[in-house]
């Protein structure tokens, strides 16, 4: 078997694209999503109208101007302003105070501010309605303190637990390692299985006195190594690059992992079982496990927003699974006790996709 | 049973569902013989190279392969048989000497074995400078020879030839066959596939297939005699015209 992972190396390492793919994608894959494609608020340009100029209504102002979310780009008048602003389109919120914000406070102990947002970007506008009030109420509970009155107006206090920045790249982590790991191994073995049908050395191995199990064995290997590279390579990066945090076990980490490896090598020897080209395999893999796993697996959308069907359908990726998983050991640090269930279900999966790619590959020899 | 038959085929037949592609097939291959195994496309030649290989097992009948029965000993038989095929085999991102070194390896060949069968092929090759040669940077014809010296590397007993000149030029065939020739002196049985029919003038004796079925087997001289042409060519569209 060893001259057969060695050919395999040779293959791999003498293939651009291969080693684009391999090496090249997981980097470009963990800096794309921490800094481009984050969902952190940064820099919003705001206007505000203050209709008070109170001590009390200039230092929320300082304060929101002055969290690094915001950009104050407009003082505003009048309320006839405000539509204009927006219309100008730069300005994504609108942030003002009534009458007497100061006076009020003191004497009736509650006083309103009103957010008006720019929802064509709907999530965007949540957030920054979320960041937005966020900081007032932290103003209000300083207020409350410095002049040692009742608490009369319902404060709710939010906390963030696990990512208490909010940071998109916590959540993209998890993602991208399970993307990573899939591509490499399932969609990489498939190719490079169904490659050796197309040019017709698949033949001269079978006739070989090799066995069936020492061939699929002899093609994975390789790629088993190379996903365990990426898979630290994704980690480092994302610990020195972003300060993500690995809360948990890293040993368990790694242990999950291969057992997610080696279902994704599994569904690869599937689908080189199904396929006959090297084209069909690629689209095979990039509908039936990429696009999937991008967008039913909770990575990018919240599997609980989806309608009940999709729910359903999230149930039996693997992927969501392994992110779930992955969350926990990472952000939350916690043991197996927590996601045994998880690991089971991972577990009974690969065990299916092993029995099923063995005996759709024996079948092909017939 | 003879001692020196090779392969021992009798009462052969391999169905699919409903349709039987090997119908009752009997015949004997001798040690050291160039053996053709002719028919049109679809006649069921490669379902009958499967069996003979190992890779595929007969519905019923006995089929008896360098000593070893098909049914229960195809790991050793495939120990002992060399495989080409039209589509050569080889890895066209590996060199010369790479290929040698897997093919060699797969079959169980020591490291110091594999090095001494890759230069004395090479060397009757006359490639030997071209060992450390990607093999897509080399010609049709020169890719076709060194599959042809890997399918033997391991000194197998037979070796099949599955139309192993396909898409090859004329002068070329020739010296392939040269090479068959020399491999057949040294002992080795050739058991061979082609729809050139000069080619099958070559060999000792040739089989002749059509729907399943061998409908002629005889020297290719005796061929041209049974049936009154005098060309290979006219013996196998008599047979196959007959079929239809």
């Amino acid at each position: 078997m060893w001259p057969f992972i060695k050919k395999e190396f040779f293959h791999i390492f003498r293939d651009i694209r291969s080693m684009v793919i391999l090496f090249g994608m997981p980097v470009a894959q963990v800096l794309l999503f921490g800094f481009a494609i984050t969902t952190d608020i940064k820099d919003v340009d705001i206007a505000i109208l203050d209709n008070s100029k109170d001590n009390v209504t200039m230092e929320l102002s300082n304060k929101l101007v002055s969290s690094g979310y915001f950009i104050l780009n407009e003082n505003l008048k009048s309320n006839d302003e405000i539509e204009e602003a927006f219309q100008k389109g730069k300005i994504k919120e609108v942030v003002i105070f009534e009458n007497d914000f100061a006076k009020k406070l003191k004497k009736e102990g509650r006083a309103d501010v009103q957010l008006i947002l720019d929802a064509s970007e709907p999530n965007t506008a949540n957030m920054i309605s979320a960041y937005t009030t966020g900081i007032i109420s932290t103003y209000s509970m300083e207020y409350i303190k410095r002049n040692q009155n009742i608490p009369v107006a319902i404060i709710t206090e939010t906390k963030m637990l696990y990512n208490p920045e909010l940071k998109s790249v916590y959540m993209f982590v998890p993602g991208v390692i399970t993307i990573i790991l899939m591509l490499v191994s399932a969609m990489m073995t498939s190719i490079s299985i169904t490659r050796e049908k197309e040019v017709g050395t698949m033949e001269a191995i079978l006739v070989s006195p090799l066995k069936p199990i020492q061939i699929i064995l002899g093609k994975v290997a390789p790629y088993i190594l190379l996903s365990f590279i990426n898979l630290i390579v994704i980690l480092l990066l994302a610990k020195f690059v972003f300060a993500m945090p690995l809360n948990g076990s890293l040993v368990l980490l790694l242990a999950e992992s291969i057992l997610f490896i080696s279902m994704a090598l599994a569904l690869g020897i599937l689908i080189s079982a199904i396929s006959k080209s090297q084209q069909q395999a690629m689209l095979l893999s990039m509908f039936a496990l990429l696009l999937p796993t991008i967008l039913l697996s909770g990575f990018i959308f919240p599997i609980e927003n989806m309608p009940v069907i999709l729910q359903l359908i999230s149930h039996i990726m693997p992927s969501k699974w392994f992110i779930i998983i992955l969350k926990n050991i990472m952000l939350k640090g916690v043991g197996m006790e927590y996601f045994w269930k998880e690991t089971l279900i991972l577990l009974v999966m690969t065990i299916f996709f092993i029995v099923m790619s063995v005996k759709k590959f024996k079948l092909r020899l017939e | 049973m003879e001692e020196n038959n090779i392969i021992i085929v009798e009462n052969l037949f391999k169905k699919f569902g409903n349709f039987t592609a090997n119908n009752d097939l009997n015949f004997v291959v001798k040690s050291g013989e160039i053996f053709g195994f002719l028919g049109a496309n679809g006649a069921g030649k490669t379902t009958a190279i499967k069996i003979l290989s190992g890779l595929s097992k007969p519905t019923s009948g006995k089929v008896i392969v360098a000593g070893f029965d098909v049914n229960t000993q195809s790991n050793k038989l495939k120990q002992n048989i060399g495989y080409m095929s039209q589509r050569f085999s080889l890895y066209d991102d590996l060199t010369v000497k790479e290929n040698f070194r897997f093919y060699g390896g797969i079959y169980g060949m020591s490291a110091k074995n594999i090095r001494l069968k890759t230069e004395a092929l090479l060397k009757r090759l006359d490639m030997l400078n071209y060992k450390d040669m990607l093999l897509k940077k080399l010609p049709l014809g020169w890719k076709q020879k060194l599959a042809f010296s890997v399918a033997v590397m391991h000194d197998p007993a037979i070796v099949f030839l599955d139309e192993p000149t396909g898409g090859v030029d004329p002068i070329t065939r020739r010296q392939f066959w040269e090479l068959i020739y020399e491999k057949s002196s040294e002992g080795v049985t050739i058991f061979v596939t082609t729809h050139y029919m000069d080619e099958a003038e070559y060999c000792q004796r040739v089989s002749i297939m059509a729907e399943g079925k061998i409908e002629a087997l005889d020297t290719p001289s005796n061929l041209k005699k049974q049936f009154n042409v005098n060309t290979m060519d006219e013996v196998f569209v008599k047979i196959a015209r007959k079929v239809n």
